[in-house]
């Protein structure tokens, strides 16, 4: 569980984050939505200590970050699994080498541990005839699944992910959203998901975060939203022609 | 603007204390330091071998072309060569070439980590990204001397060529030119110059492309900047030990 406290953060003058409180649970996939420049990405780097918090706390099961020495900062952060928006794979190696390199950085594995527990996140994301691959070599969706495979193989207690299905096809989005989802449940994993994609508040969103211009104007689960009289929520999420037809038609269905 | 000088200066000590904080794994390390030695000394080799020859042969030219005055011995051409090569041809000025070709790859390498957010994977994973990606070039530059060296010896060797076939001395009189007033301390000089010239090629660079910010654009941009700091620093550098070595 991941425990957010009266959080605020400012960049010179501007201030991108006003007083956010909120708890991601283990075992769910929670995701933080909200317009471009809202503070999502900000909220998300501050999770990961990217950014420090200007006021208020951030507590990893009772940890609070800005508590902990370096090396338990350090120790935290092997514990958390994060797949960035371009995928952030390292261009000078395989697929194989790029799943397997938390467990080379942080373990004692032998090379033929280290094998085996690759292979199987590698076919737990069901990722074919791609080990020995460079991630340029491989499709935008390929390389999310190696993203997603380098972030659980050591077993995270928190898995971040920022925008994961942004420049895929409809169709791979949902399988990179379902799979994200999949492996929370699995393993019991408190995820974040930094997303404006409202197909996948409606697939994975088991707690949905709303922020707009910096602070939290909403939050509920996937069934929630489309019931709220949230102005703020109601004008981002039925922006889309697609969402306003279906609530034309969930209120027919009402009357 | 000063204080925006300063500030990077700061910046940049700052990033050296850092490099040394966190150390990655040997296991891991001992594999960057091969692919960087590969990468930065090996494949420098060519074009340093190439530009040393027939630098050494020009100096040699131009020298026995000045020497018009027939009461000044041929074997200047040789001593001339010798000291043009070791004292600044090597250290210094393949160090510049060195700030272009490596300093350009360090920057623009590092640059692309830090735009594809490579480097922040490493750090949300709990990696001393400094100490990953700067130490094994740092390392791999403790091998930069043996380029000099190299550059050096081919220098003369291409001075010695163009004296000897271009008809400007005899290979007697190179040779005893290059042997004439010989200064062991010379060497000592051109290698300390070498090992500081190292640090400083692979440190600046890698500090424009760590601390970049924006796009490939940006890429492209630092690594220019790059360039042109990294070679200033060198100039400076080589006058101050100069005038604290040699005077």
């Amino acid at each position: 569980m991941i425990e957010v406290k009266d959080v605020e953060k400012s960049f010179g003058e501007s201030k991108v984050l006003k007083g956010i409180s909120t708890v991601f649970d283990a075992g769910k996939t929670n995701l933080i939505i909200g317009q471009s420049g809202s503070g999502k990405t900000v909220l998300l780097k501050s999770l990961l200590g990217i950014h420090m918090p200007d006021k208020g706390t951030i507590s990893f099961d009772g940890r609070i970050y800005s508590h902990l020495t370096p090396d338990e900062k350090r120790a935290l952060r092997t514990e958390i699994g994060m797949v960035f928006q371009g995928s952030a794979l390292f261009d000078s190696m395989t697929v194989e080498e790029n799943v397997g390199f938390p467990l080379k950085m942080f373990t004692d594995k032998s090379a033929a541990e280290i094998k085996e527990r690759v292979n199987f996140v590698i076919n737990r994301v069901n990722l074919v005839d791609a080990n020995h691959k460079k991630p340029s070599e491989i499709s935008g969706g390929m390389q999310k699944r190696v993203a997603i495979a380098r972030a659980i193989v050591n077993n995270p207690k928190y898995l971040f992910c920022d925008e994961p299905n942004s420049g895929l096809d409809p169709k791979t989005a949902i399988v990179i959203d379902n799979l994200i989802h999949e492996i929370t449940v699995e393993y019991n994993i408190t995820t974040v998901v930094n997303t404006h994609d409202m197909n996948s508040v409606m697939e994975i969103g088991d707690k949905i975060v709303f922020l707009k211009e910096g602070v939290l104007a909403w939050e509920g689960t996937k069934k929630e939203i489309f019931k709220t009289d949230n102005e703020a929520v109601t004008d981002f999420v039925y922006s889309s022609n697609l969402f306003k037809k279906i609530r034309k038609s969930q209120n027919k269905e009402d009357v | 603007m000063l204080v925006r000088y300063l500030s990077q200066i700061g910046r940049y000590f700052l990033m050296l204390r850092e490099i040394f904080k966190n150390p990655t794994k040997w296991s891991v390390m001992r594999q960057l330091i091969f692919k960087e030695i590969d990468d930065l000394i090996i494949d420098s080799l060519g074009i340093v071998c190439f530009i040393s020859f027939f630098v050494g042969g020009v100096v040699s030219i131009q020298t026995a072309l000045n020497l018009t005055n027939p009461l000044i011995p041929k074997y200047l051409i040789g001593f001339a060569t010798r000291q043009s090569v070791i004292l600044e041809f090597a250290p210094t000025f393949i160090s510049i070439i060195m700030a272009g070709k490596m300093g350009s790859f360090i920057t623009s390498s590092i640059g692309t980590m830090r735009v594809t957010e490579q480097i922040d994977a490493l750090e949300v994973m709990g990696v001393n990204s400094l100490n990953y990606l700067v130490f094994p070039k740092l390392m791999a530059l403790l091998l930069y001397p043996f380029v000099i060296g190299i550059s050096m010896f081919l220098g003369i060797l291409g001075g010695w060529i163009a004296s000897v076939y271009g008809g400007f001395a005899s290979s007697n009189e190179f040779i005893t030119g290059i042997q004439q007033e010989f200064i062991p301390f010379h060497i000592s000089y051109a290698f300390i110059k070498t090992f500081v010239f190292a640090f400083l090629l692979a440190t600046i660079p890698s500090f424009h492309g760590y601390y970049m910010k924006g796009g490939a654009l940006e890429v492209g941009k630092a690594s220019t900047v790059s360039f042109v700091w990294t070679s200033v620093t060198i100039i400076l550098t080589n006058y101050i030990i100069t005038q604290l070595l040699l005077t």
